[in-house]
């Protein structure tokens, strides 16, 4: 047996891969589940239930989904330029912590929100920018392999805002838990549905992925990015200006996910703690996969990751099922998607 | 007696494309036999079947009246089929004996043998008059050593027959000559031998038999002796093919001078010092050994690089800012040595690969946001204008053949009507129709008065387009002789470093001026 590469992957099949990643992961999740005594069917229509069977439901998905959407791009982003990003967690963090630092200023309380806001989600975008831009310089000037250390600057990251949070930036009224200042009033996002969680920032996230659909298919920066990316002696030879193209994108990257971390500080929390995200940051490169890096199938990919984790937790309080289920099965479709992503491109010989 | 080897009946398709039908052909003991064919008439394929890589449709393969099972490298290998690939498959951070001995011991033995297998390398060298030093690290020799060092490795596992896929495509006249000798040698020994070729007068000075390949059938054979080199290429091609002749050159302005430019190279050879000037309407043609710096001095050129010391002047003005865009926008033509490495981005659209090079030029870019009608329509222009076959606006490039990827290129930077061109290597790995067209579009960029830098290891391509030739050693360039005087001796002299006669030609020249 042997694999041949195909030479016109068919649109139908790029499209089909991902839904069939998810169908595969589906049926072995389901199999867990049976093991574990209850019906799979029932279970799934219990996930979709909880994920969208009401207001709220609905609400929490899309919430969840909002910072899912922001990490997977900055993945996918990173990924087809072909810089290995591994680091959205630890720029999550960082873009978090700037925004209740920023607060901190006195002038920021006499700010009108929509300045306060717009300031806030740049200083958290710039912080994460600044956590990728060390890994990728010492990529430039050393040939330091980023998925190392954008790994390793995640502990580091998080072990800072733990320091932070802490010390200088401790709440002194949150009766000693290990919490940041809060954000200033002026900073929280709006609410999109009265009495949820969900805010505004799913909508800055899914301006987002329009922004860097366009950004790649349209730009010249996009263009010499996907070229830097696939075959970087042809794009030198062509002109593209390899490092700062490659800055370019680490900005955008760090970028997204320090942004992610802001809104969901803004939106959510109202302040920092080290349980700001359920690894976020990680889910984001599943994400990134399973939409095959293109932005708009981010938002797609985001949902499904959204809907099983928030529908498992409903769904695990009906029948003794773990609500762990939901991280296997993202897992999972991530290795299904390898798999699906491989066959669309290859065609099976014996 | 049986033959060494009989292939009989192999046929492969690839979906809708047939590689090989219904190939037979025979190798006696002790016998060399050439296997001629354009790029992609199947030779390669055909070798692939025989050594395992592919499984055929249909057809057997008998070794010494044996039938090999298909697609088992590991079984070829053990009934004496050797291969001698035309990319080679060293490991270059290992030394020569590590590269000969890597898997011919069973990976659970806790121990290497070096010293039997030093003695078996250095006899087996002996015995071949193939000269290697066993402690060597691959990644410090030339090519012509790398090639020794397959070679060994095929005879080290002890193969009799012997398939040498394109063996000179990377040699030097000089090296290619010693080789043929090894080869015979090599059958005086018993061994027999494929000779993969595309290359006429290589294949009529080494081997006994030609068997001729064009579109996956064999269309004919014939003993060496009683063919021509004529009758092969027309057996080749299908039809005749004439590369176009080189009109009388009219030199203006000069175009491109180098002065003094010493130059570190960035995974090639520096250059050290060379000075040069390149007219307009006018070829000069670089020739050398690979590795001796054509690949700094096509990179200086295009703007890969800046010089350490000395100067470039284009159009008279010395070069200040050493990038692509700056080359291009000073008419630069570049075609590169590396057509899939370098050239093009393979899974990236045709029009994406026809503009890259020009996106941010107003034609292609309005600030910063690309102009896709414009780059489809000019990439239309190009595919139509430049006959490139198999090519759509929206296709991925790599599924073009090199001879239509080369259009591509050619295309991309004639239509910006370059007024310097530096062509490196631009027919290498084309078939001789794709040839006659690259050259014949070179002779047309002169016609109107380009300057045409050309560098390049064949020779007859050289000698046919050229006005004046240099050759580059070392990161030096010789004298400059005039086409008319160049003949293989002389060219081979200046290649291997003697010039005393090319600087008794260009002070005649001088003189006579």
């Amino acid at each position: 047996m042997r694999f041949e590469r195909r030479d016109h992957p068919s649109r139908l099949l790029t499209v089909l891969a991902p839904i069939g990643a998810i169908l595969a992961a589906l049926v072995v999740a389901g199999l867990l589940i049976a093991i574990a005594g209850a019906n799979p069917i029932r279970a799934y229509g219990l996930i979709l239930k909880g994920a969208f069977g009401s207001r709220l439901g609905l609400s929490e998905t899309l919430t969840r989904a909002t910072p899912l959407i922001l990490t997977g791009l900055a993945a996918a982003v990173a990924f087809r330029a072909r810089l290995w990003n591994i680091g959205g967690e630890g720029q999550l963090y960082l873009g978090a912590l700037a925004v209740p630092a920023l607060g901190m200023l006195p002038i920021m309380a006499s700010l009108p929100a929509p300045i306060s806001i717009v300031l806030c989600l740049a200083v958290g975008a710039i912080a994460g920018m600044i956590l990728l831009l060390i890994p990728l310089g010492l990529r430039l000037r050393f040939g330091v392999d980023e998925v190392v250390t954008t790994l390793l600057l995640n502990f580091v990251a998080v072990l800072f805002v733990s320091l932070m949070i802490e010390g200088a930036m401790k709440d002194p009224l949150a009766f000693g838990w290990p919490q940041s200042v809060p954000v200033p009033d002026s900073a929280i996002l709006p609410k999109l549905m009265e009495r949820t969680r969900l805010h505004a920032g799913l909508l800055i996230a899914l301006a987002m992925s329009i922004a860097v659909w366009w950004l790649q298919a349209r730009t010249v920066f996009g263009m010499r990015a996907r070229a830097a990316g696939l075959n970087p002696r042809a794009a030198a030879f062509a002109g593209v200006p390899l490092g700062r193209t490659l800055i370019a994108v680490a900005c955008l990257s760090g970028g997204l996910a320090g942004l992610a971390g802001a809104i969901e500080v803004m939106g959510v929390k109202g302040y920092v703690t080290t349980d700001l995200s359920p690894s976020y940051g990680y889910s984001g490169i599943v994400i990134a996969m399973l939409a095959n890096l293109n932005p708009i199938g981010v938002i797609g990919a985001a949902l499904f990751s959204a809907v099983m984790f928030v529908g498992a937790d409903s769904m695990s309080r009906a029948l003794s099922i773990p609500s762990y289920i939901a991280d296997v099965t993202v897992a999972l479709s991530l290795l299904t998607m390898l798999v699906a992503i491989f066959l669309a491109q290859y065609r099976i010989r014996r | 007696m049986t033959p060494v080897l009989e292939l009989s009946g192999i046929t492969k398709r690839f979906g809708h494309v047939t590689a090989n039908e219904d190939v037979s052909l025979h190798l006696d003991k002790g016998e060399i036999v050439s296997l001629l064919g354009e790029n992609g008439a199947g030779k390669t394929t055909l070798m692939s079947i025989l050594f395992g890589h592919y499984t055929a449709d249909e057809g057997t393969v008998r070794v010494e009246g044996q039938e090999l099972p298909p697609g088992r490298s590991r079984a070829a290998i053990r009934a004496g089929v050797g291969m001698v690939h035309q990319h080679f498959a060293l490991a270059p951070n290992l030394t020569v004996l590590e590269n000969v001995m890597t898997g011919t011991e069973p990976l659970w033995k806790l121990r290497s043998d070096r010293a039997a297998g030093r003695r078996k390398l250095v006899d087996l060298s002996a015995r071949f008059g193939l000269k290697v030093d066993p402690d060597a690290r691959v990644s410090d020799l030339s090519v012509g050593e790398c090639q020794r060092v397959e070679i060994l490795k095929a005879l080290y596992n002890d193969a009799r027959i012997l398939i040498l896929d394109e063996p000179t495509a990377v040699l030097t006249a000089q090296e290619a000559e010693s080789l043929f000798a090894t080869l015979r040698q090599m059958t005086g020994e018993g061994l027999s031998l494929i000779f993969i070729s595309h290359k006429l007068h290589e294949v009529m000075s080494a081997s006994d038999r030609v068997v001729v390949l064009r579109r996956g059938k064999v269309v004919a054979e014939r003993r060496t002796s009683d063919t021509t080199r004529e009758e092969l290429a027309e057996l080749m091609v299908g039809r005749k093919v004439e590369r176009p002749a080189r009109p009388p050159a009219t030199p203006g302005a000069v175009l491109l001078e180098g002065v003094d430019l010493h130059v570190r190279g960035k995974g090639g050879a520096s250059l050290q010092g060379i000075g040069f000037k390149l007219r307009a309407g006018e070829t000069l043609g670089i020739i050398g050994v690979s590795g001796n710096g054509q690949t700094t001095l096509a990179g200086l050129v295009s703007g890969l690089m800046a010089p350490d010391s000395g100067a470039l002047l284009v159009k008279v003005q010395t070069v200040a800012t050493h990038d692509v865009p700056h080359a291009i926008a000073a008419g630069i033509g570049r075609i590169p040595e590396d057509r899939n490495a370098e050239g093009t981005i393979g899974d990236m659209a045709t029009w994406e690969n026809a503009v890259l090079e020009r996106i941010w030029s107003p034609d292609f870019s309005r600030r910063g946001v690309v102009r896709r009608a414009a780059a489809r329509s000019a990439t239309e222009d190009i595919i139509k204008g430049y006959d490139v076959r198999g090519a759509t606006v929206d296709g991925r490039i790599r599924l073009l053949s090199g001879g239509n990827m080369q259009k591509l290129i050619l295309g991309r930077v004639l239509e910006a009507g370059p007024d310097i061109l530096v062509a490196a290597q631009p027919s290498r790995g084309l078939d001789e129709g794709a040839i006659a067209g690259v050259h014949e579009r070179l002779l047309e960029a002169r016609g109107r008065g380009a300057g045409v830098l050309l560098i390049s290891e064949d020779l007859d391509e050289v000698i046919a387009l050229s006005d004046n030739i240099r050759a580059i050693v070392n990161g030096r360039l010789s004298p400059a002789i005039p086409a008319e005087r160049a003949n293989a001796q002389l060219l081979g002299l200046m290649m291997a470093g003697d010039w005393s006669a090319a600087e008794a030609i260009e002070a005649e020249n001088t003189h006579a001026l």
